[in-house]
C-alpha cells in the first residue's frame, strides 16, 4: 500500500526553482532515504511534506489524504506526522518525559503515557525521564526527539539530517538505535541526508535528489551497482571511470574484456569500475601492469593509488583493499577486475541499457 | 534581497520565509515611528531657521562656552572612565587580588546610582564641590562601569593561549599586554568609552544640581523661561547631532569587533597574576573607588535620613503623605511605562529575529536611534508637538509614558531580542509537527521560553523609569510628583534632609531590581 504519494511537486524561492516535478511514492512500513548534496532541495522537500512550507505546484498525499495540492494546504499540526529536526529541537524548558508526551492530550500527558516504553524503544534507560535535555549528549537528544515524534503514533515519521550534528562514533551508534526503533514499530519514514553511507545503510529505498529533481529512486544495491548516470555513480561511492568499447554484453578497456551488467548497448562507452572491484596480483600473474604510487591506510582497509605502467598515456586508478593486504609504495603489481561493470554513454553520461 | 539570493541556497530558503504577516509588521512599525517623531521634529525645526540667522545664533559666545564645557567634560570623563574601568577590570579578572569576586560586583553596582542622586550626595557633603570638578567626579563615578563591564567580559573571553604564544615568542609581560592584550580589548574599550561619552552628553540632572552649564541645562533654562525660539531649536539640534555621532561611532566600533577566536577546542581560564607587594595599593585603590562611587552617595542618603530638616541649608521636612504619593506615582509610571515599552519592543523584536530583511533591519536601526536622542530633546519635542498639534495630550500621563517608551525602547529591544532568540524556530516547528496549533505553541513553547526574558526586559525598563529625571521633570502632569522629581526639587532648594527619604526609596528600588536581575542572569540558562 502506498503511504506517501508525491506528484509533480514544484517549489520556487524568489523565482528560483528549488524542486522541479518531484514524484515519489513511499510504501507503508518503508524507510526512504532522500540523498542529495547541500542545496539539492532535499530539506525543502521534507519541509513541504511536513507543511512548514507551501508547495507552488503538485500534490502530496499522506495515507490517501491530500495534504498539499492546488487550493489545499493542511497546516503541519493536522498532518499526523512525526518530525525529527537536525539537532533534535528538544524543548529546553521541559524534562525528557515532558518532551516525549508533549504532543499528547492533557490526560495522557498527566499520566506520562508510554514514556518508559518509548524510552526503551529508542534504547534509553527509564531513569532518563526526569533529566533536562541539556544533560543529554547529542545522540541521546536525537533519540528522545524520535521518541517524542513517535509518541502520538503518527502515520509518517520525517527525519531531517538527524545525525549530521553528531561525531563519527556517536553517529553510527545513534543510526543503529534509530533504525532499530523505526523497524520495531513498522513505521513509515522519510530520512533526508547528504551522507551516502547513511542513505545506503539505512534506507530500504534511496532517492537521489540533484538540482531539485529526483534522478534515481532505487534500492541501495541497485543504486550502487547500476547508477543512473556518472554523477550518481560518483555521488554514491568512489568511482574509477575508463573509456571502452562495448560489444555483445562485454566491454573492452584498459583492464581487458569485462562482462557488462545486462542490457548494455554496443559501441564506445565509459566504464565504471568500483575501487573495491580491482584486485592486485604479483607480476607473475596475468593482468594489467601497474606500480603502487601511494597508500592511504585506514586500518580496516586502505586506498591504494596505482599508476598503469603498460599504457602509452600514464593513468592512475584507485583500488580499495583490505587493510592487511595493503602493499608497499613502489611495488610492481598486476591488476584484474572482479565482477560485472557498468557502462555509460560517453556523451550524456547516462547509463546505457 | 539580491544579496540573500546570491549567497547560496541556505539563505535563499531563509529569505523565502521572511514574509511577516501584515498585522505584525504594522505593530512592529509603531516603535520605530514614535522614535523618529521627536528626532525628525527637532531637526526639522532647526532646519527651518533662516541660514544667516542660524550662523549668527550658532556663533554666539554662549554656544562656544557650552561646546567647550560639554566637550571638555566628555573628554575628561571618558578618559577617566577608561583608565579606571580598564584597571579595575584587569585587577578583577587577571590578578590574585584578595576578594576579586566581591570587588567585581562592587565595580559594577555604581551603574545603579543615577548621577543626579550622587550629585545630591556630593553637593550636600560639600557645597563647594561644583562646576567642572564636581561634574567630572560625578559622571565618572556613575559611568565608569560602562567601560569596566565590557572590558572585563573581553578579558574573560581572551584566549590565554594567545598570550602564552606571545611569551614563547619572546615578549615580556608588559610588552605582551601592550601588543597582544590591549589590541584585543580595543573594541570593548572604545565601545565603552563612546557609551560614556553619549551618557555624559545627555546627562541633565547632575549638571543642573552642580551648576555646570552644558547643552542640556541650557535647553532646560530656555524652556523654563518660556523661550521656545530658533536659538533653542538650534541648540537641541547641535546636541542631537553630537549624540548621534557618538552612537554611530559606537555601532561602528562594535560592528568591527572582528577578533573572533580562531580554531576550536576548549578554552582555558588564564592564570591569575600574583600581585605580591602591589596587593595593598590595589586593595586601597578598590576601597577608595567603592567609597567614592557607593559609600558617599549611600552614606550621605543615610546621614540625611537621620537628620532633622533644620540641619540642612534649607530647613524642610519630608511629609509622609507626599512620600507615599511620590512612591505610588513612581511605581505606577514605572510599571505602565515598562509594559508599554516592552509591548512596543515585542513585535519589533519578533520580526527582527524571525523575518530578517533589509527593511526589518532598517526598522530595528531606527529604534536603536533612540539611544542617541537625549531625554531633554525628546521631552521638548513632545511638548512643542502637543502644544501645536495635540493640545489635549499636553501634560498628560500618556504623553509621559510615550516619552519613556521612546527613550527606553532600545533597552527593551535588546533584552526582548535576547529572550526571543531562546525560542528557536525549530522548536516551534517541532510543536506544530506534534499536532499543536500556533496558539497552543505560543502558550506551551514560546511563553515558557521567553517569559523570563520579557520579565527581565520589563524590570530593566522599570528601574530606568524610576530613576529617570529629565523627561519626568518636563512632562509629568501638573501635581504629579515622583521620587526622582522630589529628590530634584528638594536638592535644588538645598533641603537635603527632605530629599533623603525619596532618594533612599529610589535607591532601594533600583538596587533591589538590579540585584534580582543579576541573580537571574547568573542562574543557569537554557543551553540547547
Amino acid at each position: 500500500m502506498t503511504h506517501l504519494l508525491i506528484k509533480e511537486l514544484d517549489k520556487r524561492f524568489l523565482g528560483d526553482p528549488v524542486l522541479r516535478g518531484v514524484d515519489l511514492a513511499v510504501r507503508s512500513g518503508e524507510l526512504v532515504a532522500i540523498l542529495g548534496a547541500s542545496g539539492s532541495g532535499k530539506t525543502t522537500l521534507l519541509r513541504l511534506i511536513c507543511g512548514f512550507e507551501r508547495a507552488d505546484d503538485g500534490t502530496i498525499a499522506i495515507d490517501g489524504r491530500i495534504v498539499a495540492g492546488p487550493q489545499t494546504h493542511l497546516p503541519p499540526e493536522q498532518r499526523e506526522i512525526g518530525y525529527v529536526a537536525q539537532e533534535g529541537a528538544l524543548f529546553p524548558h521541559l524534562s525528557v518525559a515532558d518532551n516525549i508526551v508533549f504532543g499528547l492530550p492533557r490526560r495522557l500527558r498527566r499520566a506520562r503515557f508510554r514514556v518508559t516504553e518509548l524510552l526503551e524503544l529508542v534504547g534509553l534507560p527509564a531513569s532518563f525521564a526526569e533529566r533536562p535535555p541539556q544533560a543529554l549528549s547529542g545522540g541521546e537528544q536525537q533519540r528522545v526527539a524520535l521518541a517524542r515524534a513517535r509518541a502520538p503514533s503518527p502515520k509518517l515519521v520525517l527525519l531531517d539530517e538527524p545525525f549530521s550534528a553528531l561525531d563519527a562514533a556517536l553517529r553510527i551508534e545513534t543510526r543503529a538505535a534509530v533504525a532499530a526503533a523505526l523497524a520495531a514499530t513498522g513505521a513509515t519514514a522519510v530520512l533526508v541526508t547528504h551522507d551516502q553511507a547513511e542513505a545506503l545503510s539505512m534506507g530500504n529505498t534511496v532517492a537521489v535528489l540533484r538540482d531539485g529533481r529526483l534522478v534515481q529512486v532505487a534500492d541501495p544495491v541497485t543504486l550502487y551497482r547500476r547508477p543512473h548516470d556518472v554523477g550518481v555513480a560518483r555521488f554514491v561511492g568512489e568511482a574509477v571511470l575508463l573509456p571502452g568499447v562495448a560489444a555483445s554484453g562485454y566491454v573492452t578497456c584498459t583492464f581487458g574484456r569485462l562482462r557488462l551488467s545486462p542490457g548494455a548497448p554496443e559501441g564506445p562507452v565509459e566504464v565504471l569500475v568500483r575501487p573495491e572491484q580491482i584486485r592486485l596480483g604479483s607480476i607473475a600473474q596475468a593482468g594489467v601492469a601497474a606500480r603502487v604510487c601511494g597508500v592511504t591506510f585506514y586500518g580496516h582497509d586502505a586506498s591504494v593509488s596505482l599508476l598503469l605502467t603498460g599504457e602509452d598515456q600514464p593513468r592512475t586508478v584507485t583500488a580499495r583493499l583490505a587493510g592487511h593486504a595493503s602493499p608497499e609504495p613502489g611495488t610492481e603489481v598486476t591488476l584484474t577486475v572482479s565482477g560485472d561493470v557498468v557502462a555509460f554513454s560517453p556523451d550524456s553520461g547516462r547509463r546505457c541499457g | 534581497m539580491t544579496e540573500a539570493v546570491a549567497s547560496g541556497p541556505a539563505s535563499r530558503q531563509r529569505a523565502s520565509r521572511r514574509q511577516p504577516p501584515a498585522a505584525l509588521l504594522v505593530l512592529a512599525l509603531i516603535g520605530p515611528l514614535i522614535v523618529l517623531l521627536p528626532l525628525a521634529f527637532t531637526l526639522f525645526e532647526a532646519a527651518r531657521v533662516d541660514g544667516a540667522e542660524a550662523v549668527e545664533l550658532l556663533a554666539r559666545p554662549l554656544v562656544g562656552e557650552l561646546l567647550v564645557n560639554t566637550i571638555g567634560l566628555v573628554l575628561a570623563a571618558t578618559v577617566a572612565a577608561a583608565t579606571i574601568g580598564t584597571a579595575a577590570a584587569w585587577l578583577v579578572e587577571r590578578t590574585d587580588l584578595p576578594g576579586y569576586r566581591a570587588w567585581g560586583v562592587l565595580a559594577a553596582v555604581p551603574l545603579a546610582v543615577p548621577p543626579f542622586v550622587s550629585s545630591y550626595a556630593w553637593v550636600s557633603l560639600s557645597p563647594g564641590l561644583q562646576d567642572f570638578a564636581g561634574a567630572w567626579l560625578v559622571v565618572t563615578c556613575s559611568y565608569y562601569p560602562l567601560v569596566y563591564l565590557p572590558v572585563a567580559a573581553a578579558l574573560r573571553g581572551l584566549d590565554p593561549a594567545l598570550e602564552e604564544t606571545a611569551r614563547s615568542l619572546g615578549c615580556g609581560g608588559c610588552a605582551c599586554f601592550r601588543s597582544v592584550v590591549l589590541p584585543q580589548l580595543r573594541p570593548a574599550l572604545l565601545g565603552g568609552m563612546l557609551l560614556v561619552a553619549l551618557n555624559v552628553l545627555v546627562e541633565f540632572g547632575a549638571f543642573a544640581l552642580l551648576r555646570f552649564r552644558t547643552f542640556t541645562t541650557e535647553l532646560y533654562a530656555e524652556y523654563r523661561t518660556g523661550f521656545d525660539g530658533p536659538g533653542a531649536s538650534l541648540l537641541a539640534a547641535v546636541l542631537l547631532l553630537l549624540c548621534l555621532a557618538c552612537l554611530f561611532a559606537e555601532v561602528k566600533v562594535r560592528g568591527g569587533a572582528g577578533y573572533a577566536r580562531l580554531g576550536r577546542g576548549v578554552r582555558r581560564r588564564a592564570a591569575r597574576l600574583k600581585l605580591g607587594l602591589t596587593t595593598l595599593p590595589a586593595l586601597a585603590g578598590f576601597a577608595a573607588l567603592a567609597m567614592t562611587t557607593l559609600g558617599v552617595p549611600l552614606g550621605m542618603i543615610a546621614y540625611w535620613l537621620t537628620q532633622h530638616g533644620a540641619a540642612a541649608i534649607s530647613p524642610a521636612e519630608a511629609s509622609v503623605s507626599l512620600l507615599i504619593d511620590a512612591t505610588i506615582s513612581s511605581l505606577w509610571l514605572g510599571l505602565s511605562g515598562a509594559a508599554v515599552t516592552v509591548a512596543l519592543a515585542l513585535p519589533l523584536g519578533f520580526v527582527a529575529v524571525r523575518y530578517q530583511s533589509r527593511f526589518v533591519t532598517l526598522l530595528e536601526r531606527m529604534a536603536y536611534l533612540a539611544q542617541g536622542v537625549p531625554g531633554i530633546v525628546v521631552a521638548l519635542a513632545l511638548i512643542s508637538l502637543t502644544i501645536r498639534a495635540a493640545y489635549p495630550l499636553y501634560q498628560t500621563t500618556p504623553l509621559l509614558i510615550a516619552a519613556y517608551a521612546i527613550v527606553f525602547l532600545p533597552l527593551a529591544l535588546v533584552s526582548v531580542r535576547a529572550a526571543l532568540s531562546q525560542a528557536q524556530r525549530g522548536l516551534e516547528e517541532a510543536g506544530r509537527s506534534l499536532g499543536l496549533g500556533w496558539a497552543a505553541v505560543a502558550w506551551r513553547v514560546l511563553l515558557p521560553l521567553i517569559g523570563p526574558g520579557l520579565g527581565a526586559a520589563a524590570a530593566l525598563v522599570f528601574v530606568s523609569i524610576v530613576t529617570e529625571l529629565t523627561a519626568t521633570l518636563l512632562l509629568a502632569p501638573i501635581g504629579t510628583q515622583t521620587l526622582a522629581t522630589q529628590v530634584w526639587a528638594d536638592t535644588s532648594t538645598l533641603a537635603f534632609a527632605a530629599a533623603a527619604p525619596y532618594a533612599a526609596l529610589m535607591m532601594a528600588l533600583s538596587l533591589l531590581s538590579t540585584w534580582l536581575l543579576a541573580r537571574r542572569f547568573a542562574a543557569t540558562r537554557f543551553v540547547s
